[in-house]
């Protein structure tokens, strides 16, 4: 009998890839173990091995195609139990473009621009990605103090790609692998800031600086207090945030308001590529200590980014990224991207949701939020947070001691569950703020079923 | 065998016997950290030192002999027994003085207090109040040297206590991979707190702590300050020629408290007493001084009374000078 061979899923986050190259071509045998394609994610080019026996009767998908979904079959194999199926010789190889559908180009979505950029700034689309790896790159250019260490930076091209190329442009003196020993480099990265040097600490992910968060709060973050302004510690703290996909609890903690009650420390959040970059730059510049949380679901998600390599983003303050006039919905992270979608809903139903995206949570820009406020009445915060003393908390109380006599209706928060993360895709889903909840929740502060 | 490779490619050579110079200024150094402390400890007795406050007395000789082997630019850190290390590395005692009683005169301002004191002018990089934080600050400090490409060293201190940390390891693997000019210096003065050395260490002997990450070892009298001085010459030779970490562990005794609260239960009195008469670091400077008719019994005394007058002032400064102004709350915070 023939079977199909799937498209593979390579990584938690994987939905799509690039079939970069075929090892078989129709007509030849293979058993179990064989490599038989080299598929591209965001993250790696990985190789596939096949894992039944019998002769690839056809190549579904051709070399070079992009954008292939998951499970989409890409070939198909004829079983040793049937007749081969006859195979033409000199089969016409497959032209990229013919076999599978052209993957749809993603339409960066529009959001307004920064009020500050000039009209005629040049912007460009980029992912997330390729943004904060811009912002490392020309930083490193620009200062030869600024280096960047971290668990597979270098030589394996940075765990989620961030780093790739680094390397090769900037050498091992400055993109630099260390041991998985997350609270030894955190502290290292400290003393060499100490030292006159400006450091960029990746974390694979902010789940292992728990590890190190001695370092990262008692050293880096209380030093210039304790010694009367003399010794600044200027380092940046990077990597991904936050529930990835399915990788259960101890890999999907979100840590905005562990970081963001911490005095001494600076802490950013950035949805959007052009924040990303600019304040992953400003970050770099900054002479204090800077929390970066980036999420790993937004890596590969494209936006405009300003073409000037001297646009930075100011830390601490807020954007408001469409106007409104019935509610006000915070966010910050992932979560902005839900309140667009909600907004659009609620647009259709006559509800006008004015959006900001907080950018920074330390400092936390609640003079933005509370002027909106102030013209909308209403306020919806949005987080992937926990709920018991979160950011959102924070922006509940900031807005009733700052805005109280406006308010027509509670605050109301759109959080993670309180419960650590499951991981059966169902619950997981249950446990993850939902577009659903945040047009519901703005539904309830307007008084509308 | 493969530990004692790891040691012997660093084998200690003697030293010539000190000048008359070198040893009166240790000597002078390690009476002024006595001296000092003793007023500190004075001091905490009348209320004027709150909190936590580690005094040094006992070790003197460890910081005074490790101080003379490094030069301009080479760092200094370590945990929050600090006064010495500060005394050591040329800090005003009058600014450390006040900085225990919280005073804006001090040098973190009065922000700081007994563990945590900087100074950028003098290389002195805290005063670390988390046992074991220091080690891998320490160690980036020394990254930072190799990466600018000089030729400093960093000397970074730690008790018998510390060397139980993970954190510690963690540096160590980093220091040795990677070269970096860091001397690890163990101040074993045999009690973490409470518990003893024997108590809390699989490996007693701590010098040997690196050999699993190929950092040779050595022990040292931390009570001779020619044997530390031998010691830290040869351990910075070894790290500014750009063979990596050492470790030198100091044996060496508090005769305080672990901090001003500490009853001291957990030793004998004829313990204490013991190394006191028969193992103190200056009284064994005083008589080698004396033996080589290097001083008299005359030129001790004006000394002594000269360290007092020191002390006097620094404490009588940190006394009047004024409480930080309340605006201080708010500054330093972020830059």
């Amino acid at each position: 009998m023939s079977t199909e061979i799937l498209m593979p899923a390579l990584s938690p986050t994987m939905e799509e890839g690039k079939l970069a190259k075929w090892h078989v071509k129709a007509g030849d045998r293979i058993s179990s173990g064989d490599v038989i394609a080299e598929i591209e994610t965001d993250k790696a080019t990985m190789e596939v091995e096949a894992v039944d026996e019998g002769v690839v009767s056809q190549l579904l998908v051709a070399e070079g195609t992009e954008g292939v979904k998951v499970n989409a079959p890409i070939a198909i194999l004829q079983g040793d139990d049937e007749p081969q199926a006859k195979v033409p010789n000199g089969a016409p190889p497959l032209a990229p473009q013919a076999q599978a559908p052209k993957p749809q180009a993603i339409k960066p979505p529009v959001v307004p621009r920064e009020p500050e950029l000039a009209p005629d700034t040049q912007m460009h689309a980029i992912t997330v990605r390729e943004a904060l790896r811009e912002a490392m790159a020309e930083e490193m250019r620009r200062d030869p103090t600024v280096f960047l260490m971290g668990e597979e930076v270098g030589q394996y091209q940075g765990a989620y790609k961030i780093s790739q190329g680094l390397l090769d442009e900037f050498g091992p003196k400055r993109v630099i692998d260390t041991p998985i020993t997350e609270q030894g480099f955190a502290g290292l990265g400290v003393g060499a800031a100490f030292g006159g040097l400006r450091p960029i600490i990746e974390f694979m992910t902010w789940n292992f600086a728990m590890q190190a968060i001695d370092q990262i709060i008692n050293s880096a973050g209380k030093t210039l207090y304790m010694s009367g302004g003399q010794m600044g510690c200027p380092i940046v703290f990077r990597g991904p945030n936050g529930a990835a996909s399915r990788v259960g609890a101890q890999h999907s903690q979100s840590y905005g308001a562990w970081y963001a009650a911490v005095p001494g420390l600076k802490v950013v959040a950035p949805y959007f590529a052009a924040d990303a970059k600019g304040l992953l730059k400003a970050a770099i510049r900054d002479p204090n200590p800077v929390i970066f949380l980036e999420n790993e679901m937004c890596y590969g998600r494209s936006f405009d980014v300003p073409k000037d390599i001297d646009h930075t983003v100011p830390i601490g303050k807020a954007r408001v990224i469409r106007e409104g006039s019935d509610v006000t919905i915070v966010s910050y992270s992932i979560t902005v991207g839900m309140i667009m979608q909600a907004a659009d809903i609620l647009a259709k139903e006559g509800i006008a949701a004015e959006l900001i995206d907080l950018r920074s949570l330390r400092p936390l820009d609640t003079q933005t939020v509370v002027k909106s406020v102030k013209k909308t009445n209403r306020i919806v915060i949005a987080e992937e947070g926990w709920p018991v003393c979160g950011i959102a908390s924070e922006i509940a109380t900031q807005v009733i001691e700052q805005a109280f006599d406006y308010l027509d209706a509670p605050p109301a928060r759109v959080t993670g569950k309180d419960v650590p993360m499951p991981y059966a895709a169902n619950l997981e889903k249950l446990a993850l703020p939902t577009v659903d909840e945040i047009v519901a929740a703005v539904k309830s502060v307007c008084y509308r079923s | 065998m493969a530990k004692a490779d790891v040691t012997s490619r660093a084998a200690l050579p003697t030293k010539p016997k000190p000048s008359k110079d070198e040893l009166a200024h240790f000597y002078r150094e390690m009476l002024l950290i006595r001296r000092f402390e003793e007023k500190a400890g004075q001091l905490y007795g009348m209320g004027l030192i709150g909190g936590f406050c580690h005094l040094y007395i006992g070790q003197e000789a460890v910081v005074v002999g490790m101080q003379s082997a490094i030069g301009e630019g080479d760092q200094v850190i370590t945990a929050y027994r600090d006064h010495g290390h500060m005394l050591a590395c040329g800090m005003d005692p009058a600014g450390v003085m006040a900085e225990l009683t919280g005073r804006s005169g001090g040098y973190s301002r009065g922000k700081g207090g007994s563990m945590h004191m900087f100074s950028r002018e003098k290389n002195f990089f805290g005063g670390h109040g988390i046992v074991g934080a220091q080690v891998p600050l320490g160690t980036g400090l020394a990254f930072a040297n190799q990466y600018k490409g000089n030729d400093r060293v960093c000397l970074t201190y730690f008790g018998d206590g510390a060397a139980n940390q993970g954190q510690v390891y963690e540096s160590f693997n980093m220091a040795e991979l990677w070269k970096l000019p860091v001397v690890y210096v163990i101040e074993n003065n045999q009690y973490a707190m409470g518990t003893s050395v024997q108590r809390a260490s699989a490996e007693t002997q701590l010098h040997k702590r690196g050999s699993s990450f190929n950092i040779p070892g050595h022990e040292i009298d931390g009570m001779d300050v020619l044997a530390v001085r031998d010691a830290g010459d040869f351990a910075v030779k070894w790290c500014r020629e750009g063979k990596g970490p050492i470790i030198l562990e100091m044996k060496t005794y508090r005769y305080r408290g672990h901090s001003m609260s500490d009853p001291a239960k957990y030793r004998t009195r004829e313990e204490v007493d013991q190394v006191r008469e028969k193992h103190d670091p200056i009284d064994h400077a005083c008589q080698l001084l004396l033996d080589n008719k290097f001083a008299t019994e005359e030129s001790l005394k004006e000394l002594d009374k000269e360290i007092r007058a020191i002390v006097n002032h620094a404490a009588e400064f940190a006394q009047t000078s004024p409480e930080p102004n309340p605006s201080e709350l708010w500054t330093d915070i972020v830059h």
